[in-house]
């Protein structure tokens, strides 16, 4: 094919009508659902994260309306702890980071040229996960059994059954749930901006938003993980009385802190970047020139990704920790100021450059930047450690984390829900219902938010169900109060706005005359994301690139067909965006819908002890999991494809150029994060007591540990040597050490566990046995998943879906042990060694 | 001598690797700080006597990060393609990732100090 081949209509015409095939939705009542998609699941998703805002907000107005004056009853201390808990979490965990997941899911294949992500069934497992726990941590409220801790759960009195109850569980258990998805949502994101980028579109012209993309998702993965860790170390505590956080036997309260503010702080970063990466989109569109300073841009993104780990202490200033260590973050907390102020000069500076159009997605992202930069100056005041002191816990710092939060996410979201929607139902939203709702919420916000700073620091402590009259806040509380409605009015007029889009008529393609590749979305949506799959030469390829909406359009750049009807986009390299496959994703299904929910039975059942139910769904899970995955990594019937041009691309790939292998790559990432969490543990328990282990534990002793290590080791050693029979044609052999190689992986367990539990470790006496059992079992756990992976490889190759030439099947599993020996080998030295030279 | 070791420098590889190898540095030298200091003042209730490995491991982490700026400030220069350097050709995309690593190597420069500098000034654990 060549390009004047698409000078014929009746071919082009061919072609659109192949592609609407193989893209056609799934419809029906019930079977529309099973769409994987991602403008649609990215549309749910989005929807969804909404909602659960909308929900939070309510909650907020019962809060403030219960504040409005001195004295008051409306709610019950008990309510009014859940209220205010379940509020922080949904923001946090509802709303913020999943909205982040959601607008990329819908945005990302748009603005790489790509027909959809990665893995489309991994963004509805996600959605649909999300769902259920967000359903699942929300509905408590209304039986009045809502988590009740504070949003970071601050142990002892959350951990102690007897002080709280079902509440705490729904927190960890719904919220872990939530926060698997949004590691899978991560996962994702990363593999398609770095794997699935259009031919040529280099690293150097990586839309801004990919780039924030990218550092926000490497931030999930190192982030969430220690979370995960800690709640499934707090679970261990509260459902059998493991005491990691029960002082009086040698757990310690700090641990969780440590673990759960290793997240909390990179997580403010986390659902900030996004709101100045769709500033960078947006900005040069209305400034109508290309963004100034990219390389600044892209330096403060990843800047702020790393200083942002180096904060998480300056939440714990008030806890007595050695003021050397204190300095130490406050030092990086100084820091992180300069590629914040970095970014936002590279904006300002942009503007004045152009000719600015004071558009209404404009005006959101001038007002929510004045907001941010208020709670920013706050935040430098209590980021001193001395104000700090006086400063916290009262209402001084809900006024600075409100203002932080409303001017870093939720009104840039509203600036990117002007801005995009356009391009998801391509229509305009009203201009003068939006700059209504704008001077509403803006008034609103400062009202209600501005005088909590003098309610604070006159000393009102935050987390009040009331006060008294005589402090003399009563009139402040009623500003906050009259605020906060005021606040509620804009953001209804935002949704009156949405609901009135259907009767609008649709506006014309790219309605902002914008400059990047999401906006080659046409109005009357067609579902194969781009017509043809463009190679890009500049930043801003429909301002620069000659003729290009009309090439797009007319199928003249790559893959503009569906000959086999399947649905398809090109991978590419990562640093150069070289083509590299046609790679076949997965379409609609249940499989998703089905493990979503069957991994999440194993979170609700285990909520209400209902442990043999929980049990049976991890067995479904894994039943389903293993269907699903079945169905990927399968051999192509020809091995090579036209994609135009004379180019002719392989439609299979394995290792390291291929996206499964990535996936599994940075999969393993957040694995080890999680698990350096639990290490973190075992060493922090041995600063904290003079002699650890305690001299009465003998336990697990040398000898089992360093078996369970030579095992995984064998079992390891054979999986590599299985790979290198594999590539050269050898099945017999192949199979054989698979088959061995899962057997050691078995063998792996009871020798993991024979030590502490021969040495009779009782893990419910002492912080000591408790994390000798977490990292053992947590290892044995690995190498049960290992065996698994083996076992399927075998598989895979009796059923012939594994040979020499398709061979990812075993490249990932190889992958998967190198992880694994690398946990084993810090697990049983740790477990074995340590305590001989401690 | 000198100009050999510019080219040579020129036709590295940059990646997305080597553009986090500053602040990956900075990232080991806060995290070994913090543990030094905490495993310190926990165990022995005192601060080291004289902190001479800290600063050996801090100037090592400056190093680290000076040579991975030194080298991209030379593949920042690499010539190539006619300005603004924003095409889709090998020598920007090298420029551009080269630029951002020197970037980063600066930051990341100043992060090691101000981590350092509360080690000069505070004697004790409290
Ligand atoms: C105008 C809208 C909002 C109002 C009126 C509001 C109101 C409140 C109130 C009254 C509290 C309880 C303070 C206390 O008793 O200590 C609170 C806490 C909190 N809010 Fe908001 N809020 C709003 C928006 C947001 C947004 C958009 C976010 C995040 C994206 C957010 C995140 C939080 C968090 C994390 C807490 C702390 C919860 C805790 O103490 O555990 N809020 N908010
Ligand atoms: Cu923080």
């Amino acid at each position: 094919m060549s390009l004047h081949d698409q000078d014929d209509l009746a071919l082009r015409h061919a072609q659109e009508e192949r592609l609407r095939a193989a893209w056609e939705p799934p419809r029906g009542l019930f079977l529309r659902w099973t769409d994987t998609n991602n403008n649609r699941v990215g549309v749910w998703y989005t929807l969804t994260a909404f909602g659960f805002m909308l929900f939070a907000g309510v909650l907020a107005l019962i809060m403030r309306t219960q504040l409005a004056v001195p004295d008051n009853d409306l709610v019950s201390p008990a309510t009014f702890n859940q209220l205010f808990t379940l509020h922080g979490s949904a923001m946090m965990f509802l709303f913020a980071v999943p909205m982040f997941e959601a607008v990329s899911i819908i945005l990302l294949p748009q603005l790489l040229g790509a027909r959809d992500l990665p893995f489309p069934r991994l963004s509805a497992f996600g959605y649909w996960s999300f769902l259920l726990g967000g359903v699942f941590v929300l509905g408590s409220i209304f039986f009045n059994v809502a988590p009740d801790g504070g949003w970071f759960m601050y142990p002892p009195f959350t951990t102690r059954t007897d002080l709280s109850g079902l509440g705490a569980d729904i927190w960890m258990l719904g919220l872990s749930f939530i926060e698997v998805s949004s590691v899978a949502a991560a996962v994702e994101l990363i593999v398609g901006i770095l794997k699935f980028r259009p031919p040529g579109m280099r690293l150097n012209l990586m839309p801004l938003y990919a780039w924030y993309i990218l550092v926000v998702a490497v931030m999930i993965l190192f982030a969430f993980p220690p979370l995960i860790a800690g709640d499934l170390l707090f679970e261990m505590e509260r459902l059998l009385g493991w005491p990691f956080f029960d002082a009086s036997k040698g757990g310690d309260p700090l641990l969780w802190q440590h673990l759960f503010w290793i997240f909390g702080h990179p997580e403010v970063y986390i659902i900030f970047l996004p709101s100045i990466a769709l500033f960078a989109m947006l900005v040069p569109t209305f400034s109508q020139r290309h963004l100034l300073g990219y390389p600044y841009i892209v330096l403060a993104a990843v800047g702020t990704a790393f200083l942002s780990f180096g904060l998480w202490v300056h939440h714990m200033f008030a806890t007595g920790l050695p003021k050397i260590s204190l300095a130490f973050f406050s030092a990086a907390s100084q820091a992180v100021v300069i590629p914040t102020g970095v970014q936002i000069f590279a904006l300002i500076a942009t503007i004045a450059a152009g000719r600015v159009i004071f558009s209404t997605p404009m005006l959101y992202a001038t007002g929510s930047l004045a907001i941010f930069v208020i709670g920013g100056l706050t935040g430098v005041m209590v980021a001193i450690v001395p104000f700090d002191w006086q400063a916290h816990d009262t209402y001084f710092v809900v006024a600075h984390l409100h203002y932080v939060l409303i001017g870093g996410t939720l009104l840039p979201l509203i600036a990117g829900l002007y801005y995009y929607w356009p391009l998801i139902t391509g229509k305009k939203l009203s201009d003068k219902l939006g700059r209504t709702a704008f001077w509403i919420m803006f008034a609103g916000a400062n009202l209600t938010f501005f005088p909590m700073h003098f309610s604070g620091l006159l000393g009102m402590p935050r987390r009040v169900v009331t006060y008294s009259a005589e402090l003399g806040i009563g009139w402040l509380n009623m500003l906050s109060t009259a605020g906060s409605y005021v606040f509620a009015a804009g953001m209804l007029v935002v949704v009156v706005d949405l609901c009135l889009s259907p009767r609008r008529a649709k506006a014309a393609r790219n309605p902002w005359n914008a400059g990047t590749l999401e906006w080659l979305a046409l109005p009357e949506d067609e579902n194969w994301g781009i017509r043809s799959v463009p190679l890009i030469e500049t930043r801003y390829p429909i301002w620069d690139q000659p003729d290009f909406m009309r090439k797009v359009d007319e199928g003249r750049f790559f893959l503009p067909d569906a000959e086999e009807g399947r649905r398809e986009t090109i991978s590419t390299t990562v640093l150069d965006a070289r083509p590299l496959a046609v790679v076949r994703l997965g379409g609609p299904s249940w499989l998703p819908m089905m493990t979503a929910f069957a991994l999440g039975g194993v979170f609700i059942f285990t909520t209400y002890h209902l442990y043999w139910a929980a049990l049976a769904s991890g067995f479904l899970t894994l039943a389903v999991t293993l269907r699903w995955l079945w169905t990927t990594a399968e051999i192509p019937e020809k091995p090579l494809k036209p994609i135009g041009h004379g180019l002719e691309l392989p439609l299979y790939i394995s290792g390291p150029q291929a996206p499964g292998w990535w996936a599994m790559f940075i999969t393993m990432i957040a694995d080890a994060t999680a698990f350096s969490g639990l290490v973190f543990g075992y060493y922090f328990f041995w600063t904290i007591h003079p002699e650890f282990p305690p001299p009465w534990a003998d336990g697990p002793g040398l000898g089992w540990p360093m078996i369970a290590l030579a095992i995984t080791l064998a079992g390891w050693v054979a999986t590599i040597m299985a790979r290198t029979m594999n590539k050269r044609d050898a099945a017999l052999p192949t199979r054989l050490l698979l088959g061995a190689a899962g057997l050691l992986s078995v063998l792996a367990i009871p020798a993991g566990l024979a030590g502490p539990w021969l040495s009779g470790l009782d893990p419910t006496a002492h912080s000591y046995p408790a994390i000798v059992w977490t990292l053992a079992i947590w290892t044995v756990a690995h190498s049960g998943v290992g065996a698994i992976a083996q076992f399927y490889a075998l598989a895979r190759s009796l059923a012939g879906r594994m040979t020499a030439q398709y061979d990812a099947d075993i490249r990932n599993v190889t992958l998967y042990h190198h992880f694994m020996v690398f946990t084993a080998i810090v697990t049983w030295c740790t477990l074995g060694l340590f305590p001989e030279v401690a | 001598m000198i100009r050999k070791l510019h080219s040579h420098i020129g036709s590295l590889q940059a990646t997305l690797w080597t553009l986090i190898v500053a602040p990956t540095t900075w990232a080991v030298h806060f995290l070994f700080s913090y543990l030094w200091a905490a495993v310190y003042c926990a165990k022995t209730g005192q601060f080291a006597e004289e902190p001479l490995v800290y600063w050996v491991g801090t100037g090592l982490a400056l190093l680290v990060i000076a040579i991975s700026g030194y080298i991209a400030v030379i593949q920042s220069r690499v010539p190539g393609d006619p300005a603004p350097h924003e095409h889709s050709t090998e020598s920007d995309r090298l420029r551009f990732i080269a630029y951002s690593t020197m970037l980063l190597a600066g930051l990341s420069f100043i992060g090691v100090i101000f981590t350092a500098a509360p080690v000069l000034i505070l004697e004790d654990c409290r």
